[in-house]
């Protein structure tokens, strides 16, 4: 740890700079600016987190929907009992306790099928929730009444933003982390080398879907009304995975790269053109697979690179 | 009684499902291509049957002769400009299938989008042959049963083609090992990519025949990807009669539960369902273990 926070001080410091500036941003600029913030630390936390488990080992997970969906009623339910920061806590701890339950019985399909049973996993949960709403409860909707202000939802998304970055940063570096990019290369071999392949990913998914309940709890503050069909809404398992990929899935950093473009052209797209967004979507996809294999930061580094080498053989000469 | 007509009208159902999930598993089975964007084609033909009735007034049947090899010449592109670049590139199976994945899925976007952009979301449904007939005294619709027995006949001559010609021959050796199938001299690109295509007019004909009984709009190929994604994971890759049996149970448990439990449930059970098989049996329901 020590000697982690020694090499790393420069980033460190640089960070914290950072944080601190765009935690200002709020004071001198509209609410729409705001909101688009928001939405785009929102985007970096899912896609960091998502990046953090489906990136490293390959499970790619499309239940992302579902943890956000889980964190969104977590908070509607628990914020009428108990103070709006615990409601966040409870939701965070519902979502880890939702995945550990969800990972212990599914993480061992492998490929295709693992896709398709988290696309499934987050209808079935959006199903089942409206009907139960409906039958059950008799409503279709919940309402959600706090004077939490932008500006605070603005401040807590930035810190959870910063942490799911430094936190996927720092496992990264530690055994967990090389634990889970054994698991991405061979599992067979993973297991073999004495790692508990079942406990490091069922643990890291639980881990990445606490933090996909928490921003789906910390955005519900900002709605009023909410029902199982906004909550479950599978685009947000789509556009983080993009995010992930675009940005490249290898680096901490990497899904903040991605998020940034793909929430500025949603939110250009989105009002005026709903239905583009969904045909842009879908290109970025097939853009990512046969251009860009390793994402904005793979792109970035090699440019980078080249630089870097025109200018030693400048001076060498 | 009644229990009987809302099982005799799952079994009807059960045999479009079957035939959607038919074409997905041609393409599955084959050329091993998971195609997320499957239901695309169905969409596409459903509205083709649309536009022929109500634009053009013309038995929505003979729309087949449009979207069928539309949707054959676009799925035979798709296998040999996309995804054999892929094939090509991939070190293993589970690199081929993330790529296929995320581009499917892409695809399944595009197209969801350009039929949103040029047919908006708005529900659609055209009424044909809604008349009710008597079948084993219970009162069915015909456009229903019409579905079922096209279904079956297609079904059947899919079974005739892969059973008793050299093509079909082919495409079960492919299914069975794509690499000692190429060293006994079977074309095993050629045969894929005429697989491929062939599974995509399978969906667009299935999207025609339910067209007559359901109201659909542009953002529905994703549901019925999921269906004929359950049939196929429940009947096991590459098996005709296990799909049509599969899709049989999946329209009965799927009426039945609607009936017994709650209308509201029936995609949860469809997804419960499937989500039972792929946990207790992923390698499906028909095939030795």
């Amino acid at each position: 740890m020590l000697e982690l926070l020694q090499s790393h001080w420069r980033i460190g410091a640089l960070m914290a700079l950072g944080a601190f500036i765009l935690a200002l941003v709020p004071f001198y600029s509209s609410s729409y600016v705001i909101s688009i913030f928001i939405v785009l630390y929102a985007n970096i936390a899912l896609a960091t987190a998502w990046a953090f488990f489906s990136g490293t080992t390959r499970y790619i997970s499309l239940a992302t929907a579902a943890f956000f969906g889980v964190g969104i009623y977590a908070l509607a339910i628990f914020h009428v009992y108990v103070p709006v920061p615990l409601a966040l806590l409870a939701a965070a701890i519902v979502g880890f306790l939702v995945a550990l339950v969800v990972g212990l019985s599914t993480l061992r399909l492998r490929g295709v099928y693992f896709v398709v049973f988290t696309f499934g996993l987050t209808e079935l949960i959006h199903q089942v929730l409206n009907w139960w709403e409906i039958k059950i409860n008799k409503t279709v909707s919940r309402y959600i009444f706090t004077d939490v202000s932008n500006v605070s939802i603005y401040e807590t998304l930035l810190a959870v933003a910063l942490i799911t970055i430094v936190g996927s940063w720092f496992v990264s570096k530690i055994r967990l982390g090389f634990a889970l990019r054994a698991i991405g290369e061979d599992e067979t071999v993973a297991r073999h080398t004495g790692v508990n392949t079942t406990r490091v990913k069922v643990v890291c998914f639980a881990l990445s879907a606490s933090v996909m309940a928490l921003v789906g709890a910390v955005l519900a503050l900002r709605y009023s009304y909410i029902d199982a069909t906004i909550a479950f809404n599978n685009t947000w398992s789509f556009q983080v995975l993009i995010a992930a990929l675009l940005g490249g899935a290898g680096r901490a950093w990497g899904p903040a790269i991605g998020a940034i473009p793909l929430v500025l052209l949603s939110d250009f797209l989105a009002g005026t053109f709903p239905h583009h967004f969904g045909i842009a979507l879908g290109l970025c996809f097939v853009v990512i697979v046969y251009f860009l294999p390793g994402g904005l930061t793979r792109l970035l580094e090699r440019l980078y690179h080249a630089w870097w080498a025109e200018q030693t053989k400048v001076r060498t000469h | 009684m009644i229990l009987f007509e809302v099982f005799l009208n799952g079994l009807l159902l059960g045999g479009t499902y079957g035939l959607i999930a038919l074409g997905l598993n041609l393409q599955y089975g084959v050329a091993r291509i998971l195609n997320l964007s499957y239901g695309e084609f169905f969409m596409g033909g459903a509205f083709t049957a649309f536009f022929t009735i109500m634009l053009w007034k013309f038995n929505p049947l003979l729309s087949l002769f449009i979207s069928m090899p539309i949707a054959f010449a676009i799925n035979w592109l798709i296998y040999q400009f996309l995804m054999i670049p892929l094939v090509r590139r991939a070190p293993d199976q589970d690199v081929l299938d993330a790529d296929v994945v995320l581009v499917t899925f892409g695809l399944f976007f595009v197209f969801q989008g350009l039929a949103l952009v040029n047919w908006s979301g708005d529900l659609r449904g055209y009424s044909f042959l809604s008349t009710g007939v008597p079948l084993f005294g219970a009162t069915v619709a015909l456009n229903r049963v019409l579905a079922f027995f096209g279904a079956c006949a297609i079904a059947f001559a899919l079974f005739l083609l892969l059973r008793y010609t050299r093509f079909g021959t082919a495409l079960r050796a492919i299914t069975i090992d794509p690499v000692a199938a190429s060293l006994v001299g079977v074309d095993v690109r050629k045969f894929s990519a005429l697989a491929f295509a062939g599974g995509g007019a399978l969906a667009a004909a299935s999207g025609m025949l339910v067209s007559t009984f359901i109201s659909f709009s542009s953002t529905i190929g994703v549901e019925y990807t999921l269906k004929a994604l359950i049939v196929v994971i429940m009947a096991g890759v590459g098996r005709v009669t296990g799909t049509l049996a599969a899709g049989l149970l999946l329209g009965v448990v799927e009426s039945l539960g609607g009936y017994l439990i709650d209308p509201g449930l029936t995609i949860a059970i469809n997804f419960g369902l499937f989500m039972l098989i792929l946990l207790l049996r992923p390698t499906g329901l028909f095939t030795r273990a």
